[in-house]
């Protein structure tokens, strides 16, 4: 942001500074309930308040008793285990179908592309509680209501219009010439597609991978719908922690889940600008 | 270079025809074969269907209509990956996310190519083009001219019998286009190959072909060596499109011994080669005169030239010519272009000269 020139009228000057309020409001508005959660995790006691020892920074009243707790409580260890094995596996759906999708839509002599694009993105627009709902009766009519594979398509189907969205922009991007090149060259589309397509739109691909596995992974609503108590989330651990038990708890397994989306994060955008250095592109 | 019997022939237009909505032809009953080893070039405004036909010889394109043959053999049901055409594309196509030594390695290994032998044919392409240094490099590393010099030696590594290019010179800036102008037509040359040349640009039709097809509307309105179709267009579009040329209106009076007599529409009665199907008696007709075969210069006149008075509109000294614009029997943008010599007097605008031409080069096309 430019300082305020010398020519500024009182308005600007005015805007100026409410501007940059306006924009410190909605940051803090978006990070301080999770910065919160943060220090309470650490909370010597059962509460999810500030204790006087903490506010005056005595040792005594941290401790990571919440995390012993996580790490030695066979209900969140299996809730763990069940997430971990439940989001790969909808991401690797999600990313497979989702990129297919989105090059067969930026294929211009597609029919009716935008009304098939607006049906696959419809999951990300439909209230959550719809879609679970609408899952739960088709799941159980199929016999796959409660069961691992059913958790997995329909986070998979949940996932799906973030790496539509993200692949088709880079998709944007791409000379369909180079596939014309390659073929030219003697190349069949499978390898086409592998070499030469795959290789570029892979930043599209991963950040939309990353976003589905945060869904699936972040996911209550329709694992308690669709799913079996074999199939209890650390989401859905964390809802029922705080509906029954109310233990801070789930305030350590919050900073996790924080953490492991912020290095996530990291990793993918660090890997992202490497390639387009190497590929020689500007990263933006 | 002429010579394009059917049984010689090695690309094949057969009665192409090619519609994108199912209503416009966009290629009209397109017929045309080219021995191995010619370099034809593809030469019309944006539009006229060259593109399109291009397209079609690679396999990006289905003809609507008719048949495409490579080597005697129908190609229609051949798809672009098991033709073997080499191809250079206008934005060159360069894969950003290889090296140079890669992307030109790609055709190699499709063709499950040995690693030594790879290497080797990489590089007698690349220093073939003169880039054997910059094996190492990305195409985003390189300028236009170098990456279009890699883009033909990919096109030309695994050895392809035919080669299309569309407008690859378009982006380079013009000491470079004519450059590559030259290296392009000697490598198809001494490498042998048929190659394909699609182009707006006349001047590089006219330096680098053996054969110009000039498109319009869909149709090869001429094809013919460089020089023939300067010299003698067949039609009025490719008179006006090929060159610079001047255009007289007229009707047709008479044709007598070969020449035919046109009444210009001031009145002015003048001969000139009946070229074009349409001249006879009554009809009307465009006289076509290259200015260069127009003189002023009373001793250079030669005997039998048809003269007439002219009306100087402006003298442009350009160095090795001057190009004088006159008014001619009506016509305001009557050009004529004289070599700068020392008895060549330099005109000044308004002054009334007489110029004239000899009837056979003055050619009477269609209306």
């Amino acid at each position: 942001m430019s300082a305020l020139p010398p020519y500024a009228t009182t308005g600007q000057r005015a805007w100026y500074y409410s501007f940059r309020v306006i924009c410190g409001l909605i940051f803090f508005f978006l990070i301080a309930p999770i910065m919160v959660v943060i220090p309470l995790s650490f909370n010597a006691q059962d509460f999810f308040t500030f204790t006087k020892e903490m506010l005056s920074f005595d040792p005594e009243g941290y401790s990571l008793k919440h995390y012993r707790d996580f790490f030695g409580n066979p209900d969140w260890q299996d809730a763990l285990w069940n997430s971990v094995k439940i989001a790969p596996a909808a991401t690797l759906i999600s990313v497979s179908l989702g990129t297919l999708a989105a090059i067969g839509l930026s294929q211009p002599h597609v029919p009716f592309r935008r009304a098939i694009m607006a049906t696959m993105i419809s999951p990300m627009i439909v209230p959550l509680i719809i879609s679970a709902a609408g899952m739960y009766f088709f799941y159980s009519r199929m016999g796959l209501a409660g069961t691992y594979w059913g958790v997995v398509l329909a986070h998979a189907a949940l996932g799906i219009p973030f790496v539509i969205i993200t692949v088709t922009a880079t998709l944007v991007g791409f000379d369909h010439s180079l596939t014309r090149a390659a073929a030219s060259m003697g190349a069949n589309p499978v390898t086409t597609f592998y070499r030469i397509q795959m290789p570029l739109i892979l930043p599209g691909v991963i950040s939309g991978a990353l976003f589905a596995f945060i869904t699936s992974f972040d996911e209550v609503v329709v694992v308690i719908f669709v799913g079996s108590a074999k199939q209890q989330t650390l989401p859905w651990q964390m809802f029922t922690g705080l509906r029954e038990q109310i233990s801070p708890t789930i305030l350590a397994v919050a900073t996790i889940l924080v953490a492991i989306s912020i290095a996530l994060l990291t990793t993918v955008e660090l890997l992202r600008r490497r390639s387009e250095r190497l590929r020689g592109m500007s990263p933006s | 270079m002429a010579d394009s019997a059917s049984n010689g022939a090695f690309v094949e237009f057969d009665r192409v025809q090619k519609s994108y909505d199912g209503e416009t032809l966009v290629v009209k009953d397109l017929n045309l074969s080219l021995p191995r080893g010619e370099f034809l070039t593809m030469l019309g405004p944006s539009g006229s269907g060259k593109t399109t036909c291009l397209m079609m010889l690679a396999g990006f394109e289905t003809a609507t209509h008719g048949d495409i043959r490579l080597g005697g053999t129908s190609i229609n049901n051949i798809p672009p990956h098991k033709r073997g055409i080499g191809m250079v594309f206008q934005n060159y196509a360069l894969f950003p996310h290889m090296t140079i030594a890669e992307n030109l390695s790609f055709p190699l290994e499709v063709r499950k190519m040995g690693k030594t032998e790879r290497e080797e044919k990489i590089k007698r392409a690349l220093d073939m083009v003169e880039m054997g240094a910059f094996g190492g490099r990305r195409p985003s590393q390189l300028s236009g001219g170098q990456q279009q010099r890699v883009a033909l030696a990919r096109a030309l590594v695994f050895e392809p019998e035919l080669v299309l290019m569309d407008e690859p010179l378009g982006a380079l800036d013009k000491q470079l286009r004519e450059k590559m102008q030259f290296e392009i037509t000697n490598l198809a040359h001494n490498l042998g190959i048929t190659t394909v040349y699609v182009t707006h640009d006349q001047t590089e039709a006219l330096t680098m072909s053996d054969r110009v097809a000039v498109f319009d509307d869909g149709r090869i309105q001429q094809l013919d060596p460089p020089d023939t179709l300067y010299e003698a267009p067949q039609n009025s579009f490719v008179a006006q499109f090929i060159g610079e040329n001047n255009t007289l209106e007229g009707t047709v009076k008479e044709i007598n011994n070969g020449l035919a007599l046109i009444q210009l529409d001031d009145g002015e009665l003048i001969d000139a080669m009946p070229v074009h199907d349409s001249v006879k008696p009554g009809a009307r007709t465009r006289v076509s005169i290259r200015p260069e075969r127009v003189e002023y210069n009373k001793d250079r006149i030669q005997e039998g030239a048809h003269t007439l008075k002219a009306e100087v509109k402006e003298f442009i000294y350009m160095g090795d010519i001057f190009r004088t614009r006159l008014s001619v029997a009506g016509n305001d943008e009557f050009v004529i272009k004289t070599r700068n010599a020392p008895d060549v007097e330099r005109l000044q605008p308004g002054q009334q000269i007489e110029i004239g031409w000899l009837p056979q080069d003055c050619r009477a096309l269609d209306a």
